[in-house]
């Protein structure tokens, strides 16, 4: 019988009740990818969009030409900030599930990214995030009180209550505004590096997505347009394995890696190990200084796994082993810095232990301090009239009119 | 004062802000290099070099998307869309993103996007380059819609519209780039050389968003427009057996009911006189059509309206 086309429905290694199996990952020893000149051409370089960068070891040593040369102290910092990060999700996942905000989505083994990329990157240089990086808030700066608020939507929420939980901004910090539409970030974060230099300016810009949101239109249109400038900017995709139920496979991620999506524009890619803080640093780093020195856009694959549901919204034991997490062999970001610390005589169990009970007493005091200004169900309450304000620069007629109509309704009704 | 068409007024208005004001840039496809394929931004590029007018690649979405990116990073920037019907792939963009940052951030962000775009029927453009999606756009809270119906005002708008911190989509009827047009095809091509809106001012003017004009002054009827239909408006003055022998025309210079009511205002006195006439969809449209039925001969309501709107692809 001669062969016959037939309709591809790409399947995971597992699914419930299945081994874990990860065999599909392309993996590369520590050390083992060679680390080319920053402003090295496009085109001698693509084999860094196919291999994997790693520093740490399976023994914690950092290897090879990648390991970027950082201090003690840090690396330290970075671990403090990773650990805030897991610490906080953990407390907010658990209110969330005591009916205190509406809706919550952890980062839990992911917290490489936003930290390791964060430190990669100035002050000024302008991010771009995506849902899952409330480690760069915490990174910029942004409180932990102020993110709590936002996710309570109380008085001194910084949306204002008109944004569900997680969509932060942070202003001062550099930091854009979540959208909760995937994607639309990319392109304005081309945008945005565009606007830089027709300023004149050495700022760079940084961007987030998903594995699955790379099927999005405006991932594209954000390549093209950062390809054809030549934006200085810096385009991730934290492969984290799954979207919701919808593992990688369904955004194109069987034949190609997603860092080589760009390849075809002469976009450099880079897949680094998504766990590994020291790869990341240095990965993001050589971009930015790519970037800075006029070499355009590089596109950053982190590979990574998902460690939680998707949000508090989904159960993964539904689609996924139970145990698939455990099987993944780039670890956990947190072990895996903690180890390389441990081994070099910089940290013990001990003071990690110690560390992670004070980071707990500091979300839980910031709790203490965020619900004072309300709840969902208690408290002081924002003001009705927020609802209209900032819908335009100044506020037009008919909705001053709105306003007024719905307090006289409220007085009506009190 | 000269007299200019629209296309010209256009191009003064891009001129004055591209010299006045150092943030603002221009991203469009064909919009550099070429001038713009309804040479809108003609001699722009020679003037204020290429990275101030900028061609883009053909992608609409991205090009309203870096255009964001662009304006949150403190420019101003004039994004055009070459037809009103290519706008869809970048509606996201709009929707979801330039007219709700500033509502999502507590104010802390803005983008002042201003996007041109052609639309409209009546260059034999059948249906994709004749639509007009004007009423998806003043659905929105957060965008401001405009559209002008002449020579002055498209410059005076556009001016204004560009130094406005909230995003603008500014609709550009093409049918009256280069002179009036009553809505008889048959009739020879008018110019607006002989149209008092095609005296403009050389120098720098601008007329706020939001308000309304009067055209004609009468007792007996009201018709409330916008865009192409200012100039269809005149020819439809009858209406059931009756001609009307004075009648007013007020139209929006900017689109939306806020304005609409505007207008409304002044017809108090005349509610069940009062006629709305636009050029897109009848039913839900930009709100116009709330004011009454369409003025236009009896039984040929529709297909009369239709002719220069969105669904039928007819010689115009």
């Amino acid at each position: 019988m001669a062969p016959q086309s037939h309709l591809h429905i790409p399947h995971p290694s597992a699914r419930p009740g299945d081994v874990p199996d990860f065999s599909y990952l392309a993996l590369c020893d520590a050390g083992a990818v060679a680390r080319p000149a920053s402003n090295s051409p496009a085109s001698k370089i693509e084999n860094l969009a196919h291999e994997l960068v790693r520093v740490l070891d399976d023994e914690g040593q950092a290897q090879g030409e990648w390991a970027p040369d950082l201090t003690p102290g840090v690396l330290l910092e970075a671990l403090r900030q990773m650990l805030l990060t897991r610490v906080f999700d953990a407390r907010m996942l658990n209110m969330q599930r005591q009916g205190k905000i509406s809706f919550y989505i952890q980062s839990l083994g992911e917290e490489a990214v936003s930290t390791g990329q964060g430190m990669a990157l100035l002050p000024d240089d302008m991010l771009f995030p995506s849902y899952r990086n409330q480690g760069l808030f915490i990174f910029r700066g942004t409180s932990l009180v102020d993110m709590m608020c936002q996710c309570l939507s109380n008085t001194r929420d910084m949306c204002k209550g008109r944004q569900m939980p997680i969509l932060y901004h942070n202003r001062k910090g550099n930091v854009f505004s979540l959208s909760g539409n995937l994607a639309t970030q990319y392109p304005q974060a081309v945008g945005w590096a565009m606007a830089s230099m027709i300023k004149g300016e050495n700022h760079i810009s940084a961007a987030w997505v998903g594995d699955g949101s790379t099927s999005e239109a405006d991932f594209h249109y954000a390549l093209t347009f950062a390809a054809v400038y030549q934006a200085p900017v810096i385009l991730n995709v934290v492969n984290n394995q799954w979207a919701i139920s919808t593992f990688q496979g369904f955004a194109g991620g069987e034949r190609r890696p997603f860092s080589a999506r760009g390849l075809g524009l002469g976009i450099p890619g880079v897949r680094v190990d998504g766990n590994d803080l020291l790869a990341v640093y240095a990965v993001t780093r050589w971009a930015a200084e790519r970037a800075r020195q006029g070499g355009g856009p590089t596109l950053i694959e982190l590979v990574t796994y998902r460690g939680g549901a998707h949000s508090t919204s989904d159960d993964p034991t539904r689609y996924r082993p139970r145990d698939e997490w455990a099987a993944f062999p780039l670890g956990d970001p947190i072990k895996r810095l903690k180890d390389h610390l441990v081994k070099n005589g910089h940290w013990s169990d001990e003071q990690h232990a110690s560390l992670e009970n004070t980071l707990k007493q500091t979300v839980t005091d910031a709790w203490q301090e965020a619900i004072s200004h309300g709840t969902m169900n208690s408290g002081p309450q924002l003001d009705v009239r927020e609802m209209f304000e900032d819908v335009y620069d100044e506020m037009p007629e008919r909705l001053a009119r709105q306003r007024d109509q719905l307090l006289a309704l409220k007085g009506d009704l009190s | 004062m000269s007299q200019m068409n629209m296309i010209r007024a256009i191009n003064s208005a891009l001129d004055i802000m591209l010299g006045k004001d150092p943030t603002v840039i221009i991203l469009g496809e064909d919009v550099g290099y070429f001038g713009g394929v309804f040479r809108c931004t003609e001699g722009l590029q020679v003037k204020y070099g290429e990275h101030r007018v900028i061609d883009a690649p053909i992608a609409e979405g991205g090009i309203i998307g870096s255009a964001i990116g662009i304006g949150v990073n403190g420019l101003r920037p004039v994004a055009e869309i070459q037809f009103a019907d290519y706008i869809y792939p970048g509606l996201d963009q709009v929707i979801s993103e330039l007219a709700r940052l500033r509502y999502r951030s507590g104010g802390e962000f803005f983008s002042p996007v201003t996007i041109r775009t052609p639309c409209g029927g009546g260059i034999r453009g059948g249906q994709t380059h004749s639509q007009s999606p004007e009423a998806l756009f003043t659905h929105l809270s957060g965008v401001n819609t405009v559209m002008p119906s002449n020579p002055y005002d498209a410059k005076g708008l556009l001016i204004s519209a560009i130094e406005s911190d909230d995003p603008v989509v500014y609709f550009e009827p093409k049918r009256l780039y280069n002179g009036p047009f009553d809505g008889d095809p048959d009739k020879p091509a008018m110019t607006w050389s002989k149209h008092p809106g095609g005296e403009v001012p050389e120098d720098y003017y601008a007329i706020p968003l939001g308000q309304a004009a009067l055209v004609e002054q009468g007792n007996d009827l009201s018709i409330i427009t916008y865009g192409t239909m200012v100039h269809v408006a005149p020819g439809r003055r009858q209406t059931g057996r009756r001609q009307c022998r004075h009648y007013r025309c007020a139209f929006t210079r900017s689109t939306g009911c806020c304005h609409t009511q505007k207008v409304g205002g002044e017809n108090r006195s005349l509610p069940d006189r009062t006629r709305g006439l636009e050029i897109q969809w009848l039913r839900r449209g930009t709100g116009c059509h709330r004011a009454g039925r369409v003025l236009l001969p009896p039984g040929s309501t529709d297909r009369a309206c239709c002719r220069l709107g969105n669904t039928l692809p007819t010689r115009l």
